[in-house]
C-alpha cells in the first residue's frame, strides 16, 4: 500500500489541457479535446451533459479508471502519469469512492460485505473491515440490512449500499455516475438527499455526472460538457465561493432523519 | 490483499455457483481417480507376480534345453539323468541340484479323477524350491535309486481325490499305475499359470520308466547365496555346452524373470497412468473453459472491484486461487474415491490392487499443477481487463 496522498493537497481534482483519444478501428476519436478544470476538496460538483459529450469520459479521467492521453491531471495532487496500474488502483482506493447508475454490488453477496470490498483490497482485518462496514451502513440508514443480499433490497437501498461501499474507505471524493438513473424519482431524491448530507457533514467532495438537469440543480456547482470540452462552468476559478447559497440552504431542507427512515419498508 | 482473503473470495465463488463447480471438478475427479485405481491394479499385479516368483524359493537357477524366450521354438530334450550327474559334479554340492521331468497324466482314487501335472523329480528339490509339507514325508534317495512307486501330492490333488479321508499310505492310480501316498504339499498358489497345487511329485526314476524316456526337462540348480547366482549360472551353462558343442542351453533365475515380469509390469502400470493422466488433462481443460466462461460472465465485477481499489495481480490472484482450488477440491475428492474403489476392488474382486503413495502424490500435485497451468490464462485476462470496458459490459 502507499501512503496517503498529502493532506496538504490544495485540490480534489487538478486538470490541466487534458485530452483522450480513442482509436476506433483505426479511426481517432477525440472524447475529450483539452479540458482545464479543478475541483476544491469538499465541492459539491455537478457535471452534465448530453451523451457522448465526454462527460464520462471525464468520469472515468477523475476516477483514474483510465488515463489521459495528454494533459496533466493531479488527483489529491498527485500526477497520476507518475503512477503505475497498481498504484494508480491503490490511489483509486483510498482516495475515490464510486457509485454507479446500476449500483454495481456484488448479487449475492451480503450489503456488509459488499460494503467492506474497497477494504479488502487496502489490507484491512476482517474484524475491522466490519466493523467500518456496518458504521457506514448505520450511516446511510441501513443499519438493519446488514446481511441482507442486494435481490433483498429495493433500489434506494440498493444505491445506499453502494454509496456505504463508497464511503467507507473515508475518501476525498465520491464520484457518482447517473447515481438516480435507475431510480424512481422518491428513491432518486432520497439518494440525493444522502449525498448532500455527506458532503455537509463530512466534507468529502461529491461530483456527480448527470444528463439530469434537475439532478444537476442540487449541486452547488454544474460544469456543462459539450462535445470534449468545458462549455459553461458555473463557478469562475476566481470566485471559488460560488453561487450556490440557495442550492446550500436548499440541501439544509431535507432533514437527516428523513433519510434513514426513507424507503426501509 | 492477502491469499487468506482470495481464498476466502474463491471459495465463495465456488459456493455460489455450486452445480458448475461440481461438474467441473468432475473432470478432475475422474481422472485422478482413473490414475489411482489403475496404478493401483498395475501396482498389485506387479506385487502379485513378484510375490508368486519369490514363493518358488530363494536363489533358484533353471537349466533348461534350447532358448528362453518369447518365439523360441520348443526344443526336445536330449538331457537325461546322467547330464544331472555331470552337473551335481559342476555345482559341487549334489543336493542343491534337483530336477524335473513332467507329464500331464490323469490321476484316480475310485471313482474321483482329476487330471494333474506328474512331476518326476528327486530328493533334492526340497532343498531348492520353497515347499512345505502338509503331512506325511518326502520322497528320498532310496525312493528315487529303487523307482519306488510313492507320491506326493499337491494341496488341491488331494483334497479333490480324497476329501476328507487322510491320504497317507493310500493308493492313486497314476495313467494306470498304482502309487502309494507318503505325503501332501502345503498350498503354494500357482507360479505363471502353472497350478503348483495341482502337481503330483514322483520318483523321477519312476516317472521316466512310466512316461517311456529316459529323458528330463530340466535341472534345477540352488545357489548358497544371491551373490553366487550369477557366476554359477555361467558355470553350468558353460559346462553343458561344453559337454553338448551342437546343442544350446538356457539357465534363468528368478532375479531375470523378477527383472523382465517387472518392466514389463512398469510400463503397462505407467501407460495405465498416462492415459489415465490424459483424462486429467481433458479435465484441466475443462476448468480453463469454465474458468474463461467465468471471468467473462464476471466482467463486470471484474471492472467493479477494479474502480473499487484491486490491482491487477489481486484480480489475477482471485481467479487463479478458483481455479487451482477447483483442480485441488477435485483431486482431494477423486483421491478419496480413487483409494475407496481400490479398495473395494481389492475386496470384491480377484484383482489385485495396491494403493501406492507416489500415485496418489503425482495425482494430486497434477491436478494441483493443472489449475495453475490452465487458470493462468483466464486469470491473466481477468487481471488485464480494462476497468472502463469492464464495467460498461452488460
Amino acid at each position: 500500500m502507499t501512503t496517503e496522498p498529502p493532506m496538504t493537497s490544495p485540490a480534489a481534482f487538478e486538470a490541466i489541457g487534458l485530452t483522450r483519444s480513442y482509436d476506433l478501428e483505426g479511426v481517432s476519436v477525440d472524447a475529450l479535446r483539452g479540458v482545464d478544470l479543478r475541483i476544491d476538496q469538499g465541492e459539491f460538483v455537478a457535471i452534465l451533459g448530453p451523451s457522448g459529450s465526454g462527460k464520462s469520459t471525464l468520469m472515468h479521467l477523475l476516477g483514474c479508471l483510465d488515463r489521459p492521453t495528454s494533459g496533466i491531471l493531479r488527483v489529491g495532487g498527485v500526477d497520476v502519469a507518475t503512477l503505475d496500474d497498481t498504484r494508480l488502483a491503490e490511489l483509486r482506493n483510498q482516495t475515490i469512492g464510486f457509485v454507479f447508475q446500476s449500483f454495481h454490488l456484488l448479487a449475492r453477496t451480503p450489503a456488509l460485505d459488499n460494503v467492506a470490498l474497497p477494504l479488502v483490497y487496502r489490507g484491512v482485518t476482517r474484524s475491522e473491515r466490519r466493523a467500518r462496514a456496518e458504521a457506514a451502513l448505520k450511516a446511510v440508514g441501513l443499519g438493519h440490512r446488514l446481511g441482507h443480499r442486494p435481490s433483498q433490497m429495493s433500489g434506494g437501498e440498493q444505491q445506499r449500499v453502494a454509496i456505504a461501499r463508497a464511503l467507507v474507505g473515508d475518501p476525498q471524493v465520491v464520484l457518482a455516475d447517473e447515481p438516480t438513473g435507475n431510480l424512481d424519482t422518491r428513491n432518486g431524491e432520497e439518494v440525493m438527499n444522502l449525498l448532500e448530507r455527506l458532503n455537509a457533514d463530512s466534507g468529502v467532495a461529491v461530483v456527480l455526472v448527470t444528463h439530469e438537469p434537475d439532478v444537476a440543480a442540487r449541486a452547488r456547482r454544474q460544469i456543462h460538457v459539450r462535445d470534449g470540452l468545458i462549455e459553461l462552468d458555473s463557478r469562475s476559478r476566481t470566485a471559488p465561493a460560488g453561487d450556490a447559497t440557495e442550492l446550500d440552504s436548499r440541501s439544509r431542507t431535507a432533514p437527516a432523519g428523513d433519510v434513514t427512515e426513507g424507503d426501509a419498508g | 490483499m492477502r491469499t487468506a482473503e482470495a481464498l476466502r473470495m474463491a471459495l465463495e465463488a465456488l459456493r455460489v455457483n455450486r452445480l458448475r463447480s461440481t461438474l467441473t471438478m468432475l473432470g478432475v475427479i475422474i481422472g485422478v481417480l482413473a490414475v489411482v485405481i489403475l496404478v493401483a491394479i498395475g501396482t498389485g499385479a506387479k506385487n502379485a507376480v513378484e510375490k508368486e516368483i519369490a514363493g518358488l524359493g530363494s536363489n533358484i537357477i533353471l537349466v533348461v534345453p534350447g532358448q528362453v524366450g518369447l518365439g523360441a521354438a520348443p526344443t526336445q530334450s536330449r538331457l537325461d539323468l546322467t547330464d544331472v550327474a555331470y552337473v551335481r559334479r559342476v555345482v559341487g554340492d549334489p543336493s542343491k541340484v534337483t530336477v524335473a521331468v513332467n507329464s500331464g497324466e490323469s490321476v484316480r482314487v475310485g471313482r474321483n479323477e482329476v487330471f494333474a501335472t506328474l512331476t518326476g523329480t528327486d530328493e533334492n528339490m526340497q532343498n531348492i524350491f520353497d515347499r512345505p509339507l502338509r503331512r506325511g514325508r518326502y520322497m528320498t534317495a532310496t525312493d528315487v535309486d529303487t523307482r519306488r512307486r510313492v507320491t506326493v501330492l499337491g494341496s488341491e490333488v488331494a483334497g479333490k481325490l480324497f476329501g476328507d479321508v487322510d491320504p497317507i499310505g493310500r493308493q492313486v492310480t497314476i495313467a494306470g499305475v498304482r502309487f502309494r501316498v507318503i505325503g501332501i504339499y502345503e498350498s503354494v498358489g500357482s507360479t505363471f499359470g502353472v497350478a503348483r497345487d495341482q502337481e503330483v511329485h514322483v520318483p523321477v526314476t519312476t516317472a521316466q520308466r512310466l512316461i517311456g524316456l529316459p529323458r528330463i526337462n530340466g535341472i534345477a540348480v540352488g545357489a548358497s547365496g544371491p551373490d553366487e547366482i550369477e557366476s554359477l549360472q555361467h558355470k553350468v551353462v558353460a559346462a553343458l555346452d561344453a559337454r553338448y558343442p551342437d546343442e544350446q542351453f538356457s539357465a534363468v533365475t528368478q532375479t531375470q524373470l523378477l527383472g523382465t515380469i517387472g518392466t514389463v509390469l512398469s510400463m503397462l502400470t505407467g501407460v495405465l497412468a498416462a492415459i489415465a493422466g490424459i483424462s486429467l488433462l481433458v479435465g484441466g481443460v475443462g476448468v480453463s473453459n469454465i474458468m474463461l466462461v467465468s471471468v467473462r460472465e464476471r466482467t463486470k465485477e471484474i471492472g467493479l472491484r477494479k474502480a473499487l481499489g484491486a490491482r491487477q495481480r489481486d484480480v489475477l490472484w482471485q481467479f487463479l486461487i478458483e481455479a487451482v482450488l477447483l483442480t485441488t477440491i477435485g483431486g482431494l475428492i477423486g483421491i478419496l474415491l480413487g483409494v475407496g474403489g481400490a479398495l473395494l476392488i481389492q475386496a470384491l474382486s480377484p484383482v489385485p490392487a495396491a494403493i501406492t503413495w507416489w500415485s496418489i502424490a503425482l495425482a494430486f500435485g497434477v491436478s494441483v499443477g493443472v489449475g495453475v497451468f490452465f487458470g493462468v490464462a483466464p486469470a491473466r485476462r481477468a487481471g488485464r481487463l480494462d476497468p472502463v470496458v469492464a464495467l460498461r459490459s452488460e
